[in-house]
């Protein structure tokens, strides 16, 4: 029988796996008491559900509704001016919600903060280009990514992907190669889905043998002998080289240099 | 709307013939002075851009999705298709937010090589900027001097890694390789030609040329705030005035111990940004001259002691039993980092280059963010290009040294 | 009826006394191949290189033009991501004959290392190709090379486009 493979997370996964490991766990600290992210945590109050330091990065986790609110403060008591980056972790498949995170800068401080926050499946999340313009492109991103809409985007639209394109790249169920519809996307696009036959499936098999070779594989579903003659009449042409107006550029005419000129 | 089976021009559904006296007109994908595959739909009145709509994603090629279904070590090749004018700039980035993960450090001498290497790839990544730059605005000759440095720049990367381009010079945990043997010579007589051909060559040829100033100068002036709320960083953000530089302010490898400045400009313009790229290249100059006397005194190891996460030296797991286990562990396995996340910032030739990283405690990252300079600079093209006029916006493109290596990703 | 004029390329090709007309406009084709700068990724930087300095592409002849129009060869370098297909077809619809691809890097030749959901897995599934390069970046010499391997090729084509048989189309 074949091992079941869930369908809810399709990435890689280690082959070998040990019943006794528990990973570890970067440590995380508490936020010290006067310092710059104390004054932060203050200012945030209860806005904040839990909030450590974790890899000199302070991590605030809040509510999915309260996101502009929090970012407000943020920016305006606290001096967070620059959000570096935002886009979300898939965690569907375990809890039905994604994570989100904003990565904010204080440039006069040099200190980083992470808002984190969840947001269950099909809920959308409020903009934050009034605040941050860089936002925009942000969102976009995650939107194309992940399919998670954003309230009062100025122009929520595919990034990335094409217009047209189906599915969320990002998401856990979405394989790496590509569904059915990206597979054929550029054939159809260009050609026509009737010349899907004439093209071919794509060749996602980097270990592919020569179709001819049976030395070394034969073909599967159609045995032969070893070695076997398959190529039915279809000839290898050999090299020739044509002696007329070419310069045989293998022919030890050059010199190799010493030195790089 | 198009029909989307046929090979008949489309131009979707854009309206090109308007009753408002604007057209609209469709640079790119395809465009010589367009850094890439950066699409542009501008809307124009007369010469004058009311509207830009940067398009990007011509050259998404899925690297996020990968880093989810690669190890550790395994993505790092991937990471210099991201900038791949300075890749190891990239390979940095990443290697350095997995080491913050793992909590290993390099030893000094990988610390050592790896500054150089990504000083020198500042180098190689400005005068690309300044080859192109120029070229797009009309200086032909300034490409081909520029082109010239950085072929001795890419000989020295090459004598290194063995590479042009796609270096990988830096892994998880240190460098692969010790310098050869006469590198270091190399690298100081090509820094004093760098020096002398800034200041006789690109100088003498730009910083007071007429056209040049006439076509860069008042040109994508974006004030500080704006600099800001667009996630700007690097030359950009100093161009606008903003002493911001992580090599300062955070620092990481050996910048802590090294004495170089950062120039700023006030300027906010295109004339300030090329400015400021010449004097980087002078800076990095300056921090490579005070890392080849450091390389002489550090301990010849390359990679960090940490047989939990790195494979042995090659000595050792040709003679001990236990490092040849560990490398056959770490090959077939890849290494588990830790549960946790991580976001790491370095200063990339471009800017801001970060890596977010969720472990789940796997063998494969649960998510990999990269946080591209040049994604937020081209948000910010739609805001800078309108009201400017349409010569000037291969200008602006130029100016902000956008890759789309890494903005598509 | 009589015809005044004789349409060789229309009939069945030029006819043999002719071929030495074949090498003249082969010299001609295969001395001035122009491609068009069709930079993807990071291959284009490699491209951008062989026109520089130290490579000097214009010493075969070979100058990078910017539009199709004006193009014999396509040198697709880079990885071509499965938004930018139709218009890497459009444009090599654009070029006007005769022309010729050169498919530069692995993710232009089988999509290399990006084997994901958006890179298309060949350039060979869009345009037919007549030279594949490999490397990830092919240095500036191997593009040097395989636009020497291309001139041999072109050499050995018929003038008539339309006259070429698998025969002569080989690569040398």
């Amino acid at each position: 029988m074949r091992k079941y493979v869930p369908k809810d997370n399709v990435q890689g996964k280690s082959y070998y796996t040990d019943r006794f490991w528990v990973a570890p766990r970067v440590p995380r600290s508490e936020v010290e008491e006067g310092s710059h992210f104390a004054d932060v945590v203050k200012a945030l109050g209860k806005k904040a559900k839990e909030s450590y330091i974790e890899i000199d990065t302070l991590v605030v986790h809040i509510d999915a509704k309260k996101n502009l609110e929090i970012m407000t403060i943020l920016k305006e008591k606290c001096g967070y001016t620059q959000c570096s980056e935002q886009s979300a972790v898939d965690y569907l498949a375990q809890d039905g919600e994604f994570e989100l995170f904003y990565q904010l800068l204080n440039i006069a401080e040099a200190k980083r903060v992470r808002v984190v926050c969840r947001l269950k499946k099909g809920e959308a999340i409020e903009s934050i280009t009034s605040l941050y313009k860089s936002a925009n492109f942000a969102e976009r991103e995650m939107y194309d990514m992940f399919g998670i809409y954003v309230n009062n985007h100025p122009f929520l639209k595919r990034i990335l992907m094409p217009d047209d394109w189906e599915g969320y790249p990002l998401l856990k169920t979405y394989p790496l190669h590509g569904d059915e519809f990206a597979s054929w996307y550029e054939v159809d696009k260009i050609f026509g889905k009737e010349y899907r036959d004439v093209i071919g499936p794509e060749n996602r098999d980097p270990a592919r043998i020569d179709r001819y070779d049976t030395k070394r594989f034969s073909r599967v579903g159609y045995e032969v002998p070893f070695g076997a003659d398959i190529s039915e009449g279809e000839k290898e042409q050999a090299i020739e080289y044509s002696s007329e107006l070419l310069v045989d550029y293998n022919k030890n005419a050059g010199k190799q240099l010493d030195e790089r000129k | 709307m198009q029909q989307p089976n046929k090979l008949t021009p489309f131009f979707e559904n854009l309206n090109f013939e308007r009753d408002d006296n604007t057209m609209v007109i469709n640079f790119g994908p395809q465009h010589p002075s367009a850094h890439g595959q950066l699409r542009l739909v501008l809307e124009l009145d007369g010469e004058q851009v009311v509207k830009a709509y940067p398009d990007i994603g011509y050259l998404h090629r899925g690297i996020e999705k990968m880093a989810e279904n690669m190890t550790y070590n395994e993505f790092l090749p991937t990471t210099d298709r991201l900038d791949y004018i300075a890749s190891t700039s990239n390979n940095y980035a990443y290697a350095l937010a997995v080491e913050k993960l793992l909590g290993i450090e390099a030893p000094r001498r990988a610390q050592v090589i790896r500054t150089m290497l990504l000083e020198l790839n500042r180098i190689i990544s400005h005068l690309f900027f300044i080859a192109t730059h120029a070229l797009d605005v009309g200086a032909m000759s300034v490409f081909l001097y520029a082109f010239r440095e950085r072929e001795y720049a890419m000989d020295l990367m090459e004598d290194y890694c063995g590479a042009r381009l796609t270096h990988s010079a830096v892994r998880i945990g240190g460098v692969p390789l010790d310098l050869p043997a006469g590198w270091i010579e190399k690298l100081s007589s090509f820094c004093s030609k760098v020096e002398y051909e800034l200041e006789h060559t690109y100088n003498a040829l730009l910083q007071e040329n007429r056209i040049w100033k006439m076509r860069l100068e008042d040109v994508g002036v974006i004030s500080a705030e704006d600099a800001l709320s667009w996630g700007c960083t690097g030359p950009m953000l100093r161009g606008s005035g903003i002493n911001w530089d992580i090599r300062k302010e955070e620092p990481y490898e050996l910048y802590g111990e090294l004495d170089f400045d950062i120039p700023v400009s006030d300027r906010c313009d295109s004339y300030g940004r090329y400015r400021l790229y010449m004097e980087e290249m002078t800076q990095s100059i300056r921090i490579l001259r005070q890392l080849m006397p450091m390389y002489s005194k550090t301990e010849p190891q390359l990679m960090a002691h940490a047989p939990e996460y790195i494979s042995a030296p090659k000595e050792e797991i040709m003679t001990q039993n236990y490092a040849l286990m560990q490398h056959f562990v770490l090959v077939t396995q890849g290494m588990r980092p830790p549960k946790g996340e991580v976001y790491v910032p370095t200063e990339s030739p471009k800017g801001e280059l970060g890596f977010y990283i969720k472990s789940e405690g796997e063998p494969y990252a649960y998510r990999l963010k990269c946080r591209a300079p040049s994604f937020f600079h081209t948000g910010l093209l739609q805001e800078i290009l309108v009201g400017t006029y349409i010569a000037d916006v291969v200008t602006i493109i130029g100016s902000t040294n956008i890759v789309f290596g890494e903005v598509d990703r | 009826m009589a015809q005044h004029q004789v349409n060789y390329a229309s009939a069945a090709g030029l006819p043999i006394a002719l071929t030495s007309v074949d090498k003249l406009v082969n010299w001609g084709r295969s001395n001035s191949l122009w491609p068009l700068t069709y930079g993807l990724a990071c291959c284009a930087i490699e491209m951008m290189a062989s026109g520089a300095s130290r490579y000097d592409f214009d010493r075969m002849g070979t100058i990078f033009r910017a539009s199709p129009r004006q193009a014999d060869v396509m040198i697709l370098a880079g990885t071509l991501s499965k938004k930018h297909a139709e218009f890497a077809r459009r444009l090599y619809d654009q070029m006007t004959e005769p022309k010729w691809v050169i498919s530069m890097g692995s993710c232009a030749n089988t999509g290399g290392m990006f084997n994901t959901y958006a890179t298309v897995q060949g350039v060979d599934r869009i345009v037919p190709v007549d030279i594949y390069l490999p490397g990830c970046a092919p240095r500036p010499e191997t593009l040097q090379y395989a636009l020497m391997m291309l001139q041999k090729k072109i050499r050995r084509e018929s003038a008539n486009m339309n006259n070429n048989t698998k025969q002569n189309l080989r690569l040398v």
